[in-house]
């Protein structure tokens, strides 16, 4: 009886969790017609991909996809190459500035992003990087980094101290430990955190609609959203169809990182 | 594991001074102060300083600092408190209703039900998906001719336009997007529930529900603690979801405080004047954050 109910609720979860994505995914494969028949229907009558080349038709998706893949790498890239240092000298070196330094991260993720957009606006201005993919990037990677530094914080210290301080009592000098002992350790981790930077990167909206102005530079969740603009009905099966394609992505890397992921945030969680 | 790693380690000295390495550790140090200082401090400070100024979007506008002026305005600004009022709304009821929903979910994926792999997988997807996605997506649900909702109900109603539904339609959308984190942290903290606990009162004979309010819930207490104030400071943070389903509308109906924010800078250009509101709702989330756990700390002992 009550394994019955259980069964229903899951059930229930299953649904509300599902019918959005399904909706998305049968939409994009109708034809015009059908969309504007009364009745609904999930399956479509006469499936059709028209509606992903109209998608590609109607607006600039490779380019913006690739300005997209573009600013999605460099923030990743850039992200990490500064955070890993920082985040190794905030797990192993705890002094009172590491501390303020890894409470403030904490503490910064209450402000909402208008504090940091329109000081970044200004400066971006300022240096006539308004309205360009570098300017874009530089905000991702402001908008990243604190995950980031959390995140591989949580890996380093789950290496252990001892290993290291072993190999450089070897006589390997601490460099050449962190080369032999803590990189290879260290490397899932790193991956994981490139994936997550990009992935925050290529799925970010705000920023992108602050920064940049013109159709020639814009990321693909701005392209995406000019679909809505006059909406007709003729228009949602690009739509669908458009945004299927800009989750692929996000999804697969997410796939990849998202077992690490968990452990990370719970790693970086644990006290020490 | 703590006195493992602080174990005094050959030359190295004990505690948190490093003797000898100290050097070493102060120029590794600053690669962490920097990119923290430079990318996270420093926008930061600078933002709330240009709360107490009327900075303009214009290129050659004259900025001055004004004190309290914006404070001022705005509380007696109607839009400002109209746009509070809903973003409380939204701020709570999504972080409450996350929370309920991710709960059962969470308690159903910890037990052995055959289902499980399929719902452990689609209650991850939302978190993977651009929120623009999400705002398109729900929208096509939403939608008024070629919409599933109004198909299945038979209904003809314009759910993102209506003034009344607009909110919840939006919350249901919140609630979606957001469970996925609180699912898995909440999961996270279950499986880490010893299960002698569970044992010891199942010898007393007691029930599933007292074993769930006996003990798994005390024992969630500090994660749920944790998630629901990190939900809540995101949730009253939203802004992408929102704009791309009703960009506020009908009628500011669902404008949040963030959308607001976004209107007055980057669209009427007073840059001072929305880093007040940032600085407001920041004094607001402190301030609620704050009586949360503080009364969650008293109850806790």
């Amino acid at each position: 009886m009550t394994r019955a109910l259980k069964y229903l609720a899951l059930l229930g979860y299953v649904v509300f969790l599902a019918f959005p994505l399904l909706w998305l995914l049968s939409t994009a494969l109708k034809t015009p017609q059908e969309m504007a028949a009364l009745d609904p229907t999930w399956i479509p009558r006469r499936p059709t991909l028209a509606n992903f080349a109209d998608a590609f038709a109607e607006q600039d998706l490779i380019g913006a996809g690739l300005r997209s893949l573009v600013v999605a790498v460099a923030t990743a890239l850039i992200t990490v190459a500064l955070a890993l240092p920082a985040a190794y000298a905030l797990a192993r070196f705890r002094g009172v500035a590491g501390k303020i330094a890894i409470g403030w991260v904490l503490v910064s993720q209450v402000f909402p992003v208008v504090l940091i957009i329109i000081p970044l606006f200004m400066v971006l201005r300022r240096l006539e990087l308004v309205n360009t993919l570098a300017g874009l990037t530089i905000v991702h990677v402001t908008f990243v980094m604190p995950f980031a530094l959390w995140m591989l914080r949580g890996y380093v210290r789950a290496v252990p101290r001892e290993l290291e301080e072993a190999a450089a009592v070897d006589g390997a000098g601490r460099l050449r430990a962190l080369a032999a002992v803590v990189a290879p350790l260290l490397a899932p981790g790193v991956v994981a955190t490139l994936l997550f930077s990009f992935i925050s990167s290529w799925n970010e909206f705000m920023f992108a609609l602050v920064i940049l102005k013109d159709p020639e530079v814009e990321t693909l969740p701005l392209t995406l959203v000019r679909f809505v603009g006059p909406e007709g009905v003729a228009r949602l099966g690009p739509l669908a169809a458009a945004s299927l394609l800009a989750t692929v992505p996000s999804l697969v890397f997410f796939a990849i990182i998202q077992r690490r992921l968990r452990s990370g945030l719970m790693a970086g969680a644990v006290k020490g | 594991m703590t006195a493992l790693a602080e174990r005094p380690y050959g030359r190295a000295g004990g505690g948190s001074r490093r003797g000898p390495r100290s050097g070493s550790g102060f120029a590794l140090l600053l690669p962490a102060l920097v990119p923290v200082l430079v990318f996270s401090v420093g926008p930061l400070v600078y933002g709330i300083l240009l709360a107490f100024t009327d900075a303009r979007s214009g290129r050659n506008t004259e900025t001055s600092f004004v004190g309290l002026e914006n404070f001022a305005e705005l509380l007696s600004d109607g839009d400002f408190w109209e746009s509070f009022r809903i973003g409380m709304i939204w701020g709570l009821s999504v972080t409450v209703l996350q929370f309920l929903a991710s709960l059962g979910l969470a308690l159903l994926l910890n037990q052995d039900l055959r289902l499980r792999g399929v719902a452990r997988v689609l209650a991850v997807v939302p978190w993977a998906m651009p929120p623009v996605v999400v705002g398109l997506m729900w929208r096509l649900v939403y939608h008024p001719d070629a919409g599933l909702l109004n198909g299945l109900f038979g209904s003809d109603v314009d759910w993102l336009h209506d003034f009344s539904l607009a909110l919840p339609a939006v919350i249901v959308v919140g609630v979606w997007t957001g469970m996925p984190q609180t699912t898995v942290v909440l999961l996270a903290g279950l499986q880490n529930v010893p299960r002698e606990l569970y044992e010891a009162v199942s010898v007393d004979g007691a029930g599933p529900w007292r074993r769930f309010w006996n003990v798994t819930l005390p024992q969630l207490r500090p994660v749920i603690v944790a998630i629901t104030s990190l939900d809540f400071v995101w949730n009253i943070n939203q802004f992408s979801l929102v704009y791309v389903l009703t960009q506020g509308g009908p009628g500011g109906r669902t404008r949040l405080p963030m959308l607001f924010a976004y209107e007055e800078a980057f669209r009427y250009g007073f840059f001072g004047y929305a880093a007040t509101l940032g600085v407001a709702i920041t004094i607001v989330v402190l301030v609620v954050l704050g009586l949360y756990l503080w009364r969650q700390a008293r109850e806790g002992d």
